[in-house]
């Protein structure tokens, strides 16, 4: 059996990242360059700088991934690149890298749905197993997609104002915690106690979809009450209420949806799902589902990484899913196109 | 030597493969903005009726800015990218000098403009050496038309403004008067043939990794945070993990 090598770009947000993936599911080498540091000098993520950060990584982080995988262009069989969802001037830096890497050396180029990419992660560890549900979580999205069978992807359930990752690092902002603020607020969180009772938003509704903007302004204003008289609240019992009440909604809505979709296997993914306490939450939920199979992608892939998009890649190399010269960045990319995907068979 | 030119620092893209000062095929528009999905068409079609292979190249000349930011971004990965991935050569050209090879009148300062919106501008003042090829007086930058036109009161020679001049023009008239040139519409628009032509010669840059594009201004989320921390180091942001 021949190698399928995979050169992947993922710069859809503060990370430069360029892989080279074996057979869909083996990482030969996953350089990433983070822009944290930089961003965090303005608290947030400036979609200007961040295109010109990636300008600046971009050719290095090649070099750098075929290295490591120790292959040269000649034993690559595809391109794959994020083209969306995400920052437009950001994506562009990954997409024309890819392009220009795919033309110069007569490969066939792959376009990646982000959120694909995050799922897909989880095919790094274990073959995932259709029919399968994902629960993406991170600063940009908290969606529940419904994978009826490979390369088919229906999101049953989506946020309807922030995103989980966004409401962390909106309170975490309150807290006095720079971005990003996942991480610390999980800490606090096992520090403290759900004593503030936030409101669980749509927990009860018929949907699956989330809404977490109800949840950061009862916070907000919470602590703003607090203020106005001078009283101290515990920061850890703070950071403890907002968490369990994001995770209740998360891992009460999935749980929902594994009852109207049995699936083999439930996979947490996205930046978010590195937090511990959703990780346990849902370890405890799946006890109930002993046909169902969690897959917790692991820490170092749970953040924005190009592996995960070379083995989305791969599935969609397989599946003939191409793209061309003209490719563009979609920022509002959606699943859509996922379902009926344009192939060429 | 076979050179591949990119001009998309502005509306106007402008592609070209030379073979010295051969011209072997051009491609230049102005319909259109979305340089994004007409880039790398262009450059494989160019190449591909060049008679060529990407690996017959042996240098790209791109012009490196100043100039709409996503524009020199597209052109400035574009060509950093095929210069690292297929060993070749890299030259950097400025996108206003690209302008001034447009024109062959000595005797005149060239004075290229692009919009930087509000009255703001990216300009640079030129001239032509003995030889045709344009020489800087007035370093390129990011600066307002009134600033810009004391600097040019320094001067008695006649200025031939070109590139994005509509918003600036009755009030270089108003201090310039006489000196003032308007070149023709052609004139505004790059030609990758002129800037492949002019890269030739020069040395390519030694670092392609480190190659980022002519922005000649900070963001202002960076020009804002550098104004409260004047001493600390700007670099080293970026880290790979
Ligand atoms: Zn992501």
């Amino acid at each position: 059996m021949t190698r399928n090598l995979i050169l992947s770009f993922e710069s859809s947000c503060d990370e430069t990242s360029v892989a080279v993936i074996e057979n869909g599911d083996t990482i030969l080498s996953n350089i990433v360059a983070t822009q944290i540091k930089s961003h965090q000098r303005f608290g947030g993520v400036v979609p200007e700088v961040a295109s010109r950060h990636h300008i600046e990584q971009i050719t290095s982080c090649i070099e750098d991934a075929l290295n490591q995988a120790e292959v040269d262009y000649d034993d690559l069989t595809a391109v794959a690149v994020t083209y969306g969802p995400g920052l437009v001037g950001a994506l562009l830096i990954g997409v024309t890298a890819a392009k220009v890497v795919a033309w110069a050396h007569g490969l066939p180029l792959i376009p990646v749905n982000h959120l694909a990419g995050h799922i897909y992660a989880a095919h790094l560890v274990e073959p995932i197993e259709f029919p399968a549900m994902a629960l993406v979580v991170s600063g940009g999205h908290t969606e529940l997609v419904y994978m009826p069978t490979e390369n088919k992807f229906e999101i049953i359930g989506e946020t309807r104002d922030d995103a989980a990752g966004e409401a962390y690092d909106k309170i975490g902002r309150v807290l006095g915690i720079n971005y990003p603020a996942g991480k610390p607020v999980d800490e606090m969180a096992h520090r403290g106690h759900d004593t503030f009772k936030f409101p669980r938003a749509m927990d009860n509704d018929e949907s699956f979809d989330f809404s977490f903007s109800g949840l950061k302004s009862a916070f907000i204003n919470t602590v703003h009450h607090a203020d106005q008289i001078h009283k101290q609240l515990n920061k850890d019992d703070l950071a403890a209420s907002f968490q369990q009440a994001v995770i209740d909604v998360l891992s009460d809505k999935t749980v929902r949806a594994l009852h109207d979709y049995p699936v083999k296997q439930l996979i947490l993914a996205g930046g978010v799902a590195a937090n511990k306490g959703l990780r346990d939450r849902l370890t405890e939920d799946m006890k109930h589902f002993s046909q169902t199979k969690l897959e917790l992608v692991p820490l170092s892939l749970c953040g924005d990484n190009a592996a995960m998009i070379g083995a989305a890649g791969e599935m969609l190399y397989r599946h003939h899913v191409r793209a061309d010269a003209t490719l563009n960045a979609d920022p509002g990319l959606e699943f859509d196109w996922l379902k009926q995907p344009q192939s060429i068979e | 030597m076979k050179i591949l030119a990119i001009d998309t620092s502005n509306r106007p893209l402008s592609v070209a493969v030379m073979d010295d000062d051969n011209l072997l095929a051009e491609t230049t528009l102005t319909t259109h903005r979305k340089h994004a999905e007409f880039l790398m068409p262009v450059i494989e079609d160019l190449v591909k009726k060049a008679d060529l292979v990407p690996t017959d190249l042996d240098r790209v000349v791109v012009a490196a800015g100043p100039g709409s930011y996503t524009g020199i971004r597209m052109a400035v990965t574009a060509a950093k990218t095929i210069a690292a991935t297929l060993h070749i050569e890299l030259t950097m050209v400025s996108s206003l000098l690209t302008l001034c090879l447009n024109v062959s009148r000595p005797n005149v300062f060239l004075n290229p403009i692009f919009d930087g919106r509000n009255q703001n501008m990216f300009t640079g003042l030129y001239k032509l050496d003995d030889t045709g090829r344009p020489v800087t007086v007035i370093e390129d930058q990011h600066t307002n038309l009134t600033d810009w036109v004391k600097l040019l009161n320094h001067y008695d020679e006649k200025i031939m403004i070109m590139g994005d001049t509509a918003a600036f023009e009755s009030q270089l008239r108003e201090s310039l008067a006489d000196r003032l040139i308007i070149a023709d519409k052609l004139t505004d628009i790059p030609n990758a043939a002129r800037l492949g032509n002019y890269g030739r010669s020069l040395a390519p840059v030694s670092n392609i990794d480190a190659v980022v594009p002519r922005y000649l201004r900070l963001t202002k989320a960076e020009a804002d945070w550098q104004k409260v921390h004047p001493n600390e180091d700007t670099h080293h942001y970026v880290e790979k993990i």
